[in-house]
């Protein structure tokens, strides 16, 4: 019997000794938003990494969008942060950053292939730290419908003119509205960001000499006019900007072949393929021009380490690994999205889809890198670049629907931005 | 004792082991605090709740809307006493939102008034018809009791989604009104139709719930007091006048009261079928005190919190308002 009892004793130590030896991999979790296929993308190359790296396991933490941009700062402020997470607030969020160069292998490889990009995630004064990589460079540009040109018997403008101006978009898509009795002859993102890029073609300068932000300028009234009374007249989608509130889109409307002409951005690409396919032509136009030039806005998003983690080593290697020229240009070529890594610029990315349609547009959309004006980089690289964005938006909103005239608007504008800055100090 | 007599032979040992088991330990503590102070004991558990969870964060928000700039952590933010209030009351005209520093705040207010004003009124008024009605012999009682309450099961999101869907420009709304040979019209751009739809749908999901309290308090009345009533020669409106509303009062007050705070508070609802808008018409101070703090990259807790003591402050004054009317009309009743 005392035999028994203590090679049962031995057995419930066994047990509970066994499994804190097995010790379980170390969990990272990522924070992950989706524009299309790239969770699924994300999990099947982590499933790999795992595979040959069974001391790590990654879990993917998929959220609104939303959620990244108000509840993240708030848990990373709080550090309740996740290991890495997906964010577009680049500059915004750097103070929460890990600097991963003390953990990584190869440190100049990220120098050398996402350079130009890292400044973007780094504190002003800042030109060491590696805090992550893009997945994705974005550059924002407009869709249009072909089809709908076509049945409506009006010439594509840009078929006909390297440089076509918003007063000329406007007018042919109003066109082929009215022919064809389509509800939304334009649309734009209800984003700051996407606004940006037709005001500064029409000359908005967004810094003063001192690089402090302005909106008080002749290109950004230009612009703000021009789009407020798009909205009046109905050239513009009605009710996407005045009955929403921060981003909205106008996808739903655009697949469904009720808008001529949207002003959205490259990661739309991998979606329109998905929910249009070929079922009309769509297509994206060059973007179009005014007195300061013929430019979009760079952006994009980005995986970051997150200063707070308890396994910064563990996380520079899940990083090296997403980074890797191979992996990442698999991620981009099933994602459709255009990266943000010089090596893979130079050597291209065979993108993974049969549809000539999202081909062409991402040709497009690469082919616009060069024509975007630096102001619209310093916009882009500005940390608090969303404030000027969100105030844009809101304000323009207000315009729209009588609230305040544009002058006014442009003034609350100014005046949002210039208190928020102060209260950051 | 009578309880364990009842009981079957199985449960009683159980509980007689339960009480006694209690008994132990509450003996040794009442003979300490003593039999007087043994309720402060009994209350202890909630209040240390409702001091962690709703106190202390009334007080940190005391606090926040005491200081200022961007960080989390109460003890990195700087003092600035008042200035949050200040900033929120620099105005050059009050009735002229565009002339305050904080325009949106008071677009938050103005708002927020015609809401609660509008919404409560409907809300009690439609309430109480419905109930008065459901209080009847009607036909099918039971099928329109359950029909007049199911809103008020469903989540605010969905509630705003139904009637987005409803009321959007190629919406069902405006079929019918085509179908009718009407125009369609894009009710919710227009900023008076606007606030109507969002006081029309919330008046549509709530009103159920307070109908149900109003239902309760109409059929607590005697109805000896109708027969007497009626004896007297009252007609039905002397009946509603003179019987149903003097002992429906204390009811309608509590139903006051409650679409009152829930007034004031709403946010979800608008902020889905909305989003505030058109611009800012259907905006509500809610949704102003969320945006400063919670949405903008540079986020404001101070202006924020000085704002939500703004709100708490007036939902008190009025709620105190309304109990002393309440107070005084019974005195008078």
């Amino acid at each position: 019997m005392r035999r028994i009892l203590l090679a049962l004793s031995l057995l419930a130590l066994l047990l509970a000794i066994v499994p804190a030896f097995a010790q379980d991999a170390v969990e990272l979790r990522i924070r992950w938003y989706d524009d299309g296929n790239e969770g699924e993308v994300l999990r099947d190359l982590l499933d790999r990494f795992e595979a040959d790296n069974p001391d790590i396991s990654v879990e993917i933490d998929t959220v609104p969008y939303r959620a990244i941009l108000e509840n993240l700062p708030l848990d990373l402020a709080a550090g309740e942060g996740p290991d890495m997470a997906r964010v577009t607030d680049l500059g915004g969020l750097a103070e929460h950053y890990l600097d991963m160069t003390p953990y990584l292998s190869d440190a100049a490889y990220w120098e050398e292939n996402f350079g130009p990009f890292l400044n973007w995630k780094r504190l002003p004064g800042d030109n060491a730290s590696i805090p992550g990589f893009m997945t994705q460079l974005t550059i924002t540009g407009p869709f249009i419908n072909r089809t709908l040109f076509e049945q409506a018997g009006v010439d594509v403008p840009s078929d006909m003119s390297d440089s076509v101006t918003w007063d000329e978009w406007a007018e042919a898509s109003r066109a082929v509205a009215e022919a064809l009795e389509i509800p939304y002859p334009m649309a734009m993102d209800r984003s700051g960001h996407r606004f940006a890029g037709p005001a500064i073609s029409m000359g908005a300068m967004y810094f003063d000499d001192m690089g402090h932000p302005t909106v008080m300028d002749e290109g950004f009234h230009a612009m703000a006019e021009l789009f407020v009374n798009w909205h009046l007249d109905g050239t513009m989608h009605p009710e996407m900007w005045p009955l929403s509130e921060g981003y909205a889109g106008a996808n739903e409307e655009f697949a469904n072949a009720e808008l001529v002409f949207y002003m959205s951005g490259s990661w739309q690409v991998g979606q329109f393929s998905e929910q249009i396919g070929d079922a009309f032509d769509w297509q994206t136009v060059p973007n179009p021009c005014g007195p300061g030039g013929c430019t979009g806005m760079p952006g994009g998003a980005a995986l970051v380490g997150i200063g707070g983690t308890e396994h910064p080593a563990e996380v520079a290697r899940v990083m090296e690994y997403l980074a890797s020229q191979e992996v990442l240009g698999e991620f981009a070529a099933r994602t459709l999205f255009i990266p943000a890594h010089a090596g893979l610029s130079a050597a291209g990315v065979d993108f993974d889809t049969d549809l000539q349609l999202a081909k062409d547009s991402l040709g497009v959309f690469v082919g616009q890198v060069g024509t975007l004006e630096q102001t619209a980089f310093d916009l882009q690289a500005y940390a608090f670049n969303r404030v000027l964005f969100d105030a844009s938006r809101d304000r323009l909103t207000q315009a729209m629907v009588g609230e305040m005239t544009v002058d006014e608007a442009i003034a609350r504008i100014q005046d949002d931005v210039d208190t928020a800055l102060a209260e950051e100090g | 004792m009578r309880l364990l007599t009842i009981l079957d032979p199985l449960t009683r040992p159980l509980l007689l082991f339960l009480v006694s088991a209690v008994d132990t330990v509450l003996k040794p503590i009442q003979r300490r605090v003593g039999i007087d102070r043994m309720g402060y004991f009994f209350v202890l558990p909630n209040l240390l709740i409702f001091g962690i969870f709703v106190l202390f964060p009334m007080l940190l928000n005391v606090y926040y809307a005491m200081t200022g700039g961007t960080k989390l952590f109460p003890a990195d933010r700087p003092f600035v006493g008042l200035d949050n209030f200040a900033t929120l009351f620099e105005c050059e005209n009050f009735s002229q939102p565009n002339s305050c520093r904080e325009d949106l705040f008071w677009r938050g207010i103005f708002n927020t008034i015609q809401y609660v004003v509008f919404q409560v009124f409907a809300i009690v008024l439609f309430s109480l018809l419905t109930a008065l009605a459901l209080n009847r012999r009607i036909i099918a009682r039971g099928f329109f009791r359950s029909v007049f309450f199911y809103p008020v099961l469903l989540s605010p999101v969905v509630v705003a989604l139904i009637w987005k869907w409803v009321l959007q420009h190629e919406g069902v709304l405006n079929a019918i009104v085509e179908l009718l040979g009407g125009e369609s019209k894009r009710w919710l751009l227009d900023p008076n139709w606007a606030m109507f739809w969002v006081v029309f749908v919330s008046v549509w999901a709530l009103m159920g719930f307070y109908t149900l309290i109003l239902l309760a308090g109409l059929q607590s009345i005697p109805p000896e007091l109708y027969e007497a009533s009626s004896i007297d020669g009252a007609n039905m409106l002397q009946d509603f006048r003179f019987v149903t509303m003097p002992l429906l009062m204390p009811t309608m007050f509590v139903v006051l009261v409650l679409a009152l705070i829930r007034a004031v508070q709403m946010f979800d609802q608008i902020y889905v079928l909305t989003g505030g808008g058109p611009g800012t018409r259907t905006q509500l101070m809610v949704q102003y005190i969320y945006t400063t703090g919670f949405s903008n990259q540079i986020q404001l807790f101070g202006l924020s919190a000085a704002a939500s003591m703004v709100l708490g402050l007036s939902l008190l004054i009025l709620t105190l308002l309304q109990l002393r009317l309440g107070n005084q009309s019974s005195l008078a009743g």
